[in-house]
């Protein structure tokens, strides 16, 4: 492993950033960051989300504009105009969100702005079926027909057209943000034949992965970078190495300690014979200060049971009992006023949980309105102190409690969504995959914040579709499968190992 | 340069036809002129009952001169929506141009042609406005084009207070000739011209912006001047409609274009093109506008009484949206 050179400082480079800064609202994405690629070069840019890759490559490919630094093309600044100045300049960039025209079709969207013309300077829209499928079968696509809608093919399909798009223009630098998340191995396989062959021809490949088998394939050089700027680049480095670089933290520091259960045990929920599907059924009970894992394969019910305890909808044939008491829970409204108050965070907090153009305060206080009301107005002192002190304690990373949540980053937005359930006094808290495209560093503090709603004697039952987080974060893990419990397990049983024999075990074999 | 086997993605085994694709991606265009023929159909079996012979060339020559006006604003309309605007000013666009053009006409024929350029300039102007507005200013198209109908409704009473003026016969003849549907023509050069916007990049660049104004922009669209070319375009066609309706109307009145802008929305609903933006014909919308005018010679031969015409009219467009979306939708799920 060697560190290279500042970058700026490298002569070789085609293309350069140096000293970029870039914010939005209150949130610098970039923070005085510097990079090179050179010519015939794969050159792999990597860290977690929120480290800034994206917004490098934006403004590399003239899609956004730095506050600060400068962008180098053969070592001489430059100021893009824009995507097409870009464009012009031999700049060629696949950003992570796709832009295919919806409703044009696979050929309109391939062949923009160079359709094939007629003497009189007007497109020849029956020849431009023709000349995609001409170009598709030059870069080896077949599979793809051209007359299609965008909005007709599939994810991988739209991914494989947006960069044939992007290098029959020949650009001599090209970018790519996470071209591989959505394609398959053979799709990767015919995506880095094609970054071969350009690099083989002299162009600066850039490009982004979370895939760390994809990155060591392919790239030349890596590049780290961590919190908005460059840690440094390598020719080789060995994954683990990686890792700690990009989250200032080794993987074995990610998990905080478990805090004792304590005894004897007060059951806060306890479910019996409830249906979630497959005709099976599952019981639990989860007592105060115990956090109850429930692992499994995806889709073997997991979802109806957490849903389903929050009346969302309802669980069928199912008892439950919140401290000792049973109750009947038949929409969330029952959920969130029972006994001692069950909370669900969900994993797609877009669409279950959050109202993204609100504010973080509005979004903290919506359940318990009727209690900071009088007469139907809301008092906003309380209710601005109440949101103030949950954003401190959780340490909500937001210029200021009016922000809307839809500018927060992801872990954030989660914490805000725990936060609106310790403000409503929640004693069970229902957490379905709550680290789900969630970077490193703040999913280590959404461990932290679980640990300390166990020690506060919140009960939690808690899914995950990362085994490892269920191991170091549970007392006891279940595992569910065709809607039934097929396994329980406590240290020392509890491994990650231990979990995922459980879960494919075929139910009925011997 | 064919590369190597291992990185060539395989053919798929069958592909959907080609006529499929064309059937599939103008479904709005094909049920716009389905429900024509079908209204057209209806209104010739209530004429022939009625007056026991066939519609002839009066009957011919007034639907495309009463729906000249309309199928020309529902052109400028569908570059507007084309971009995921919409434009509610066309009916003070058209006010403001068939006063101007009530009051000015009257004149050799060089000055008639030298006014109506004019007269359009003023529209485009009227547009430019509006695409100034919702491009620079940023404001939503509803919001803008709500306040410039008022703005233009009112500088077109400033114009002409009173019903009036005079439009020469010979310039009457020109544009909607009373004895034949000689309007048609002008109609023609209306889809050429159509036809060649498609074929252009403004007219890529129309549909790139209705379809995602984001991506488009990322693919080095202008999407700014995108939007102030279609506007003005649109107000340069509402002037166009507004002449029109002073050469049928031989006068000139300020208001009487005020209808204009719902039913400018109805021909484009009744056309196919979408209000999402980015799909769409012009000639679909021009389809609608002649469904429109014929809705209403239906209502005159049904003897529905005049006062309730808006009611069927709104029935019918309801019906005919609901089924054209069902339709949509089945042939979709069968493509």
């Amino acid at each position: 492993m060697s560190l290279a050179e500042r970058a700026e400082g490298d002569p070789a480079a085609t293309i350069a950033a140096r000293e970029l800064s870039k914010a939005f609202g209150g949130v610098q994405a970039l923070r005085s960051a510097s990079f090179a690629a050179r010519r015939g070069e794969v050159h792999a840019l990597v860290g977690e989300n929120g480290a800034g890759k994206s917004t490098l490559i934006k403004i590399l490919g003239g899609r956004l504009h730095a506050d600060s630094g400068n962008v180098l093309l053969d070592g001489n600044a430059v100021r893009l105009g824009g995507p097409a100045d870009a464009a012009r300049r031999g700049i060629g960039t696949v950003f992570q969100e796709l832009t295919l025209l919806p409703w044009m079709s696979v050929a309109e969207n391939l062949l923009i702005g160079r359709e094939p013309r007629s003497a009189l300077g007007l497109i020849r829209r029956n020849a431009l079926a023709g000349e995609a499928e001409a170009v598709l079968a030059g870069l080896g696509i077949h599979h793809i027909d051209p007359r299609a809608l965008a909005s007709e093919v599939s994810l991988a399909e739209r991914q494989i057209v947006e960069v044939a798009r992007v290098i029959v223009r020949q650009p001599r630098i090209l970018l790519l943000d996470e071209p591989t998340s959505s394609l398959v191995e053979r799709e990767v396989e015919w995506l880095f034949a094609r970054i071969r062959e350009l690099r083989a021809r002299g162009t600066a490949i850039v490009f982004t992965s979370h895939r760390w088998n994809e990155i060591t394939s392919v790239a030349d050089r890596i590049t780290i970078f961590r919190n908005g700027a460059e840690v440094g680049t390598f020719d080789a480095i060995d994954e683990d190495e990686a890792v700690t670089l990009m989250t200032g933290r080794r993987v074995e520091a990610l998990y905080p300690p478990l805090p004792p259960v304590p005894s004897p045990a007060a059951p806060a929920l306890q479910l019996e014979e409830a249906g979630v599907g497959d005709g099976g059924t599952v019981s639990l009970s989860v007592a105060a200060g115990e956090i109850l894992g429930v692992g499994g394969l995806a889709g073997q019910g997991h979802r109806e049971l957490f849903l389903g305890l929050f009346g969302a909808p309802p669980l069928a044939r199912a008892t439950i009992r919140i401290g000792g008491e049973p109750i009947v829970i038949t929409c969330p409204a029952d959920a969130i006023h029972a006994g001692l108050g069950i909370a669900l965070v969900p994993e797609d907090r877009k669409t279950e949980g959050l109202l993204l153009p609100l504010s973080v305060r509005t979004n903290l206080t919506l359940p318990i309105l009727a209690q900071l009301s009088r007469l139907g107005v809301i008092r906003g002192g309380a209710e601005a102190r109440m949101s103030r002190e949950i954003i401190d304690s959780l340490g909500i990373r937001t210029p200021n409690a009016a922000q809307p949540v839809g500018a927060l980053s992801g872990g954030n937005q989660q914490k805000v969504l725990i936060g609106r359930w310790l403000l409503a006094q929640s004693r069970i808290l229902l957490l379905y995959d709550v680290t789900r495209g969630v970077d490193i560093a703040t999913k280590h503090e959404v461990y932290e914040l679980m640990m300390r709603l166990a020690r506060q004697g919140r009960a939690i039952l808690f899914y995950s579709s990362d085994t490892e987080e269920l191991t170091h974060l549970c007392h006891r893990v279940l595992v569910l499968s065709r809607g039934r419990i097929v396994a329980e397990f406590a240290p020392p049983a509890l491994t990650a190992e231990a979990v995922v024999a459980a879960a494919i075990r075929e139910p009925h074999a011997a | 340069m064919p590369p190597d086997a291992a990185a060539t993605l395989a053919a798929r085994p069958q592909r959907r036809p080609r006529a499929a694709h064309v059937l599939g991606q103008n479904i709005g265009l094909v049920l716009a002129a389905a429900i024509l023929l079908a209204s057209a159909v209806v209104f010739t079996l209530m004429f022939v009952i009625q007056q026991q012979r066939l519609p002839g060339s009066f009957e011919i020559t007034s639907t495309v001169n009463n729906t000249m006006p309309l199928a020309v604003a529902a052109i400028g309309q569908t570059v507007v929506v084309l971009t995921r605007g919409i434009d509610l000013s066309v009916g003070g666009v058209i006010d403001l141009t068939n006063a101007l053009a009530a009051i000015f006409l009257a004149g050799s024929p060089l000055h008639m042609i030298v006014v109506s350029i004019l007269v359009v300039l003023v529209g485009a102007g009227a547009g430019l406005v509006n695409g100034l507005l919702v491009g620079l200013g940023r404001l939503q198209p509803i919001v803008v084009t709500l306040a410039t109908l008022s703005i233009f409704q009112g500088l077109a009473i400033r114009v002409l207070p009173q019903p009036g003026g005079s439009v020469p016969a010979g310039y009457t003849n020109l544009l909607v000739n009373p004895d034949a549907p000689t309007a048609l023509i002008f109609l023609a050069v209306a889809i050429l011209g159509w036809m060649a916007l498609r074929r252009s990049r403004l007219g890529v660049e129309l549909f790139a912006v209705g379809n995602d104004e984001a991506a488009a922009v990322a693919l080095g669209v202008n999407a700014l001047r995108t939007k102030i070319v279609a506007y003005s375009i649109a107000g340069a066609l509402y002037a166009v409609a507004g002449l029109f309706l002073a050469a049928n109307a031989t006068s000139g009145d300020a208001t009487t274009g005020n209808s204009y802008t719902l039913t400018s929305i109805v021909a484009v609903v009744l056309g196919g093109v979408s209000l999402f933006g980015g799909r769409g014909s012009a000639i679909g919308a021009i389809c609608g506008a002649f469904i429109t005018t014929m809705i209403v010679n239906i209502l005159f031969y049904a003897h529905i009484n005049p006062l309730y015409q808006a009611f069927y009219e709104g029935l019918f467009l309801v019906v005919a949206v609901v089924l054209g979306s069902l339709i949509g939708n089945l042939l979709r799920r069968r493509g």
